[in-house]
């Protein structure tokens, strides 16, 4: 663990204007990639979502690596995986969650 | 070009209103009478507005706390006689429409801006001291999450006299939140103050889980860290995993009544369902958020005060990670009776009552720490054991409601408020202002007089049975929450009851407030018994921010120190400190900034428009509020050398007083 308090993090990639830029577009591509998946209505229902949700997962590598800095030069790779681990249980527990919850409701209150 | 707000807006018709303005404004052109008297504007504004030194924000914090502790107890004291009043055709003197926003303020105040503050305060103040660091991992991100949350009170007490509040209870259900049954503001002020707020928490959570992670002293391994720490720690995982939902679910509820989407609507597919999964999977964990750090306080003060080190440390660590997990899986018990099946509701119920495991294994810590120790009942310790009785018995109400078969009966009903109360008042609040007064010294350098806070605590322990013990009765017997007036013969005796308890608490909120002023007293007067000249208060304190001088420097340690175990001061006393190896080197930290009251300044005016449709000053705010971020990330000059002189003059100063505070004994 680092004791020093200092405002320079030697060997943590600390990105640089053309890594931001570079990270901006992705993401702005992205952004308007999904846009217009749904608003062209070139895909199926169900290709639509599929095409959102891999562009969603793309999205948050592109926001991870430029904007986080989760290079694999870091030296932390141990907290990473722990704080992926963490966020994916707590995902899938709430969304679990309100498919069981919700899906018992409808099925109880809403005959037919 | 003002939106939707005119004249009519502000209600100079209604006398309560009208006479708590007149008496803030007085409060306030004092207060702003005497700084510019006193000509404190430049020192206000170097020393404290702009710090980004998590000590003096700590102390902003609690300020802000205070304040709000006081709003939201008059909002308690006007519903309490409301209610013994509003009987057998007597209206009260709360209109319902009123009423409905004096309870759905309180419910707010309290849980965002009295506990989550105080909360914040605390981790503030203690976390990086305990663990040997000079600061917080992100300084200046640290005074923009004060900001944020100060930001947010402003502008729920700005709604008092500015249109009206929310009318729909603390957590916003909707369809009523919905802009087809609520076309007013308060709603909107709930949804913009909740959301400024909820940025300042997560980026608090952010930051002291990176500082715990990343700065600990050299030397303090994971099972080294103080159990306050370690609360700090599991609450900050549960701020970052659930306040995401907060802002979410807000943020959907606001697509609902801006934009006209339908989420929560009734009709057009939404779905009301999902609004209290979202917001109870939020808010189940966040009072686990605020009851997590209560916990560490009494785990603190127990040992200190006990003479002992804490009995069983590790499990307190283990039982924590635990309650951190199960609250993320209990969210169902709030709504019970929504129209789930037998299955789901079984299945949060078991996992409700289990959290009671390793919240009662805690409880048994605490009595293990005081069993044959050398207890000493000073301030703090009285809280801590009120809170033992009070927490019990207010978990065990808790595990009653947890059989759904039991919570469809009480559902509801003034029988929950009393719960919620008995644990958020027995445990979060007690333990709020045991660390209160526990590290009251640490902070300025000065005691507290504890008689008064003895008696506080004996107005507070007192005042809260006759507060909510009744409610528990009138529950039981049907009385649902939220009622305006009521016809019950079989009530009324006992909310006159509860309505002596609210003025015996308010005696206990005197009484803090003249320990308080008190304290400022005999420190304006440099009472000589009043000063803490060891930076040891209690004599017996066992964790790092004891083995520094009081008030702490404002680089907190000047040697960084080595940590050769649990309870490291405690290691020290006993086996003496190892003599300094290096010499003292400067001192590398950040500069003060204006960047955080000029992005508040940015969340107030966003809010404010917001709320009233003023759509040029949202755009004026956010481009200000961009650019400053801009400014500041282009501005390299942000960091300064606390020169040796420095701090080998406080070392010096205090090595003298040790040495004097020695002679004196």
């Amino acid at each position: 663990m680092s004791g020093n308090h200092t405002t320079s993090h030697e060997g943590e990639n600390h990105g640089s204007y053309v890594s931001y830029i570079v990270g901006f577009v992705l993401a702005v591509v992205l952004t308007v990639a999904s846009f217009a998946a749904v608003l062209s209505k070139a895909f199926s229902f169900w290709q639509t979502i599929a095409v959102l949700g891999v562009l969603a997962a793309v999205q948050m590598v592109v926001h991870l690596v430029f904007f986080l800095h989760m290079g694999v030069k870091s030296d932390s790779q141990r907290q990473n995986l722990a704080a992926f681990l963490v966020t994916a249980l707590m995902v899938l527990i709430v969304i679990a969650g309100y498919l069981f919850v919700l899906w018992d409701a409808q099925a109880n209150m809403m005959p037919g | 070009m003002l939106g939707k707000l005119t004249l009519s807006a502000i209600p100079y018709d209604v006398p309560i209103l009208v006479g708590t303005f007149i008496g803030v404004a007085v409060i306030g052109i004092a207060v702003l009478a005497a700084v510019t008297y006193f000509k404190k504007w430049g020192y206000l504004w170097r020393e404290w507005l702009t710090t980004v030194d998590h000590k003096k924000l700590a102390i902003m914090y609690v300020i802000l706390g205070l304040v709000m502790l006081v709003r939201g107890f008059a909002d308690a004291l006007m519903m309490r006689t409301q209610l013994a009043l509003a009987y057998a055709g007597n209206p009260g003197y709360l209109p319902p429409h009123h009423y409905d926003q004096v309870f759905s303020a309180h419910g707010t105040i309290m849980i965002f801006f009295m506990a989550m503050v105080m909360m914040q305060a605390l981790f503030n103040f203690v976390v990086p001291l305990q663990i040997g660091a000079r600061d917080v991992a992100f300084p200046l991100i640290n005074s923009i999450s004060f900001y944020m949350t100060l930001v947010s009170a402003i502008l729920i007490n700005i709604s008092l006299f500015i249109g009206e509040f929310s009318n729909v209870g603390w957590l916003g259900y909707p369809p009523i939140s919905e802009l087809q049954f609520n076309p007013g503001v308060g709603v909107d002020y709930y949804i913009w103050s909740v959301q400024i707020s909820g940025i300042g928490t997560l980026l608090t959570g952010m930051n002291f889980l990176t500082t715990i992670i990343k700065l600990r002293a050299p030397g303090m391994k994971w099972m080294h860290i103080p159990v306050f720490t370690w609360t700090a720690f599991f609450a900050c995982i549960m701020i970052l995993t659930t306040f995401p939902v907060l802002t979410v679910s807000m943020a959907l509820l606001a697509l609902d009544r801006y934009v006209g989407m339908h989420f929560f609507t009734n009709d057009g597919g939404g779905s009301v369902m999902l609004y209290l999964n979202l917001i109870w999977s939020w808010g189940h964990p966040e009072v686990y958020i605020l009851i997590l750090p209560a916990f560490g306080v009494f785990s603190e003060i127990a040992a200190t005060f006990s003479g002992k080190p804490l009995f069983g440390y590790a499990t307190m660590v283990i039982a924590t990670g635990i309650i951190t997990f199960l609250g993320s899986l209990v969210w169902v018990h709030h709504f019970f009776t929504m129209g789930s099946g037998a299955d789901v509701n079984t299945f949060f119920g078991i996992m409700t009552m289990f959290i009671a495991v390793p919240t009662g294994v805690k409880i048994f810590n605490w009595l293990f720490t005081m069993y044959k120790g050398r207890i000493r009942f000073e301030g703090p310790m009285h809280w801590i054991v009120g809170f033992m009785i009070t927490f019990s018995i207010g978990g065990m109400t808790g595990v009653m409601m947890a059989m759904p078969a039991a919570d469809w009966v009480v559902h509801n009903s003034l029988f929950l408020v009393a719960h919620f109360h008995n644990v958020i008042i027995g445990g979060v609040f007690f333990g709020y202002v045991a660390g209160l007064s526990y590290w009251f010294p640490k902070a300025f350098g000065f005691k507290m007089r504890d008689v008064w806070g003895k008696w506080a605590f004996r107005f507070w322990f007192v005042g809260f049975y006759l507060s909510f013990i009744p409610l528990y009765a009138v529950g039981l017997e049907g009385m649902t929450r939220r009622m305006n007036h009521y016809d019950n013969p079989n009530w009324h005796p006992w909310l006159l009851v509860a309505c002596v308890g609210v003025f015996v608490l308010a005696a206990g909120v005197a009484c803090q407030l003249i320990q308080f002023v008190l304290a400022a007293f005999d420190a304006v007067n440099k009472k000589p018994d009043a000063l803490d000249l060891t930076g040891d208060n209690w004599g017996s304190g066992r964790t790092l921010e004891w083995s520094i001088p009081s008030p702490v420097p404002h680089y907190n340690f000047a040697r960084l120190p080595v940590v050769r175990g649990l309870d490291t001061f405690h290691i020290e006393k006993e086996l003496g400190r190892p003599a300094p190896v290096a010499d003292l080197e400067p001192i590398h930290m950040p500069k003060y900034s204006a960047v955080g009251p000029v992005l508040g300044a940015c969340g107030l005016l966003i809010g404010f428009a917001l709320v009233w449709h003023i759509w040029w000053a949202v755009i004026v705010g956010l481009v200000v509020a961009f650019f400053t971020v801009v400014h500041r990330s282009a501005n390299l000059d942000v960091d300064f050398y606390v020169t040796v002189e420095e701090i080998r003059a406080d070392e010096e100063a205090f090595a003298r007083r040790l040495a004097a505070a020695k002679a004196a004994e």
